[in-house]
C-alpha cells in the first residue's frame, strides 16, 4: 500500500492500522504523536485506526528547541 | 538568625508552582547529554522543546526524551518556526498528544531575519488556543499595549523578547519592559535576547518573574559553567528585587561616621 509519511510517498506492505505502521517503522509509540489526514490520532486509538491507500500520515516527536 | 520569617519564594503559572525562575531551552547544544547537564546545572524545572517530524530513515537517532527526561523537567512545547496561527495551533495540538499536557509556549514569527513576533497573528493564535483549553505562555514584543491585549485574551504568562532570539544583546527597552511588569497580573518572563549573566540579573531586578534563555548557555564556551552562572544571576536579581535597592543619590554619602575623627 502507498502512504505519504512525513511528506514522503512510500510503498509499504499491507498494514492494518497505525500500530502496524509504527512497528513497521521501528518507532516507540510512547515517544511520538501522529496525525492521519490532518486529524490527530490519540495514542489509545492506534490499534483501531485503519490505514487506507493514499493516507497522509505525520509522525512527530519532541526535539531540542528554545 | 534575625528572626525574619523565610517564606519559600515560588512562582506559579497556570496553577503549577515552581521554585526555579530560570527556564532553559534545549536547542543548539553539542548533544543531548550536554543539554541535560546544562539544564541540571541551571537548576531549571521547565525546559522548552520543539516539535518536528521523526527522522524515518534513522529511527535509532538519539532522542531528546532519553536525555532530558519528562519526569525530571516540565516540558514547555514551543511553536518555533510557525508563521501563522493555524500552524501554531496544529503544532501544539500534536505536542499535547505527544506529551499529554496543556502548558505551552506560543511564538508566531514574522520573518526569519529578526525572528520578532507577528503580534497580530500571535494574538489571534492565542485566542484559538485558549478556546481549545491550552494554558499559553506567550512570546511577544516588548510592547505594553499588545502585552495587555494578550493578558486580556487569557495568556498564562507574558514573555517579551529582551532582544531578537539568539542575538545575545540583552534588554533593549527597559522602559517598556518596566511598564509590562507593572501592568501585568500574570507572570512576566524575559524570553530571548539574554547574552550573559548580568542581563538575567537586570531582568530579575526589574521585577520579572522568571527568565527564559537558550543560546546564552548553549553557545557559551563552557555551557555547563554558564548555566550555573545564570542560575546564580537569576537568584541574585530576584533577591535584589525582593530586598529593594537603595535610593540613588547625586552625591557621596560616607559609610564611616564623620564624628569622632582624631
Amino acid at each position: 500500500m502507498n502512504l505519504t509519511v512525513n511528506g514522503e510517498l512510500r510503498a509499504f506492505p499491507p498494514l492494518a492500522d497505525l500500530t502496524a505502521l509504527i512497528a513497521e517503522l521501528g518507532l516507540d509509540r510512547r515517544k511520538v504523536a501522529i496525525e492521519r489526514n490532518l486529524e490527530i490520532v490519540p495514542r489509545s486509538a492506534y490499534g483501531r485506526t485503519k490505514l487506507l491507500d493514499g493516507d497522509r500520515i505525520e509522525i512527530v516527536h519532541f526535539i531540542g528547541g528554545g | 538568625m534575625d528572626g525574619t520569617q523565610q517564606v519559600e519564594d515560588t512562582w506559579s503559572v497556570a496553577g503549577r508552582t515552581f521554585r526555579s525562575r530560570l527556564i532553559v531551552g534545549t536547542g543548539k547544544y553539542k548533544d543531548y547529554a550536554q543539554n541535560a547537564a546544562a539544564a541540571e546545572a541551571a537548576g531549571a524545572e521547565i525546559v522548552t522543546v520543539a516539535l518536528r517530524r521523526v527522522n524515518l530513515s534513522d529511527p535509532n537517532q538519539p532522542m531528546l526524551v532519553d536525555h532530558v527526561k519528562p519526569d525530571r523537567f516540565t516540558f514547555l512545547p514551543n511553536t518555533a518556526g510557525c508563521f501563522t496561527g493555524e500552524e501554531a495551533v496544529r503544532t501544539l495540538r500534536l505536542a499535547r498528544e505527544a506529551g499529554g499536557w496543556d502548558l505551552v509556549k506560543l511564538e508566531v514569527l514574522s520573518n526569519t531575519a529578526h525572528l520578532l513576533p507577528d503580534m497580530e497573528e500571535t494574538l489571534r493564535a492565542l485566542k484559538l488556543l485558549v478556546a481549545d483549553g491550552f494554558s499559553v505562555m506567550v512570546y511577544c514584543s516588548d510592547d505594553p499595549v499588545y502585552a495587555k491585549k494578550l493578558e486580556d485574551a487569557g495568556a498564562a504568562a507574558i514573555m517579551p523578547a529582551a532582544a531578537p532570539i539568539g542575538s545575545g544583546r540583552g534588554i533593549q527597552n527597559f522602559l517598556n519592559l518596566g511598564l509590562i511588569v507593572e501592568q501585568s497580573s500574570v507572570p512576566v518572563l524575559v524570553d530571548a535576547g539574554v547574552g550573559t549573566a548580568s542581563d538575567a540579573v537586570l531582568a530579575m531586578e526589574m521585577g520579572c518573574d522568571a527568565v527564559l534563555m537558550n543560546t546564552a548557555i548553549a553557545e557559551a564556551r563552557d555551557p555547563i559553567r554558564m548555566a550555573r552562572a545564570m542560575k546564580h544571576a537569576v537568584i541574585a536579581g530576584r533577591e535584589a528585587w525582593l530586598a529593594g535597592r537603595m535610593a540613588r543619590r547625586a552625591y557621596a554619602d560616607p559609610s564611616s561616621p564623620m564624628a569622632g575623627l582624631i
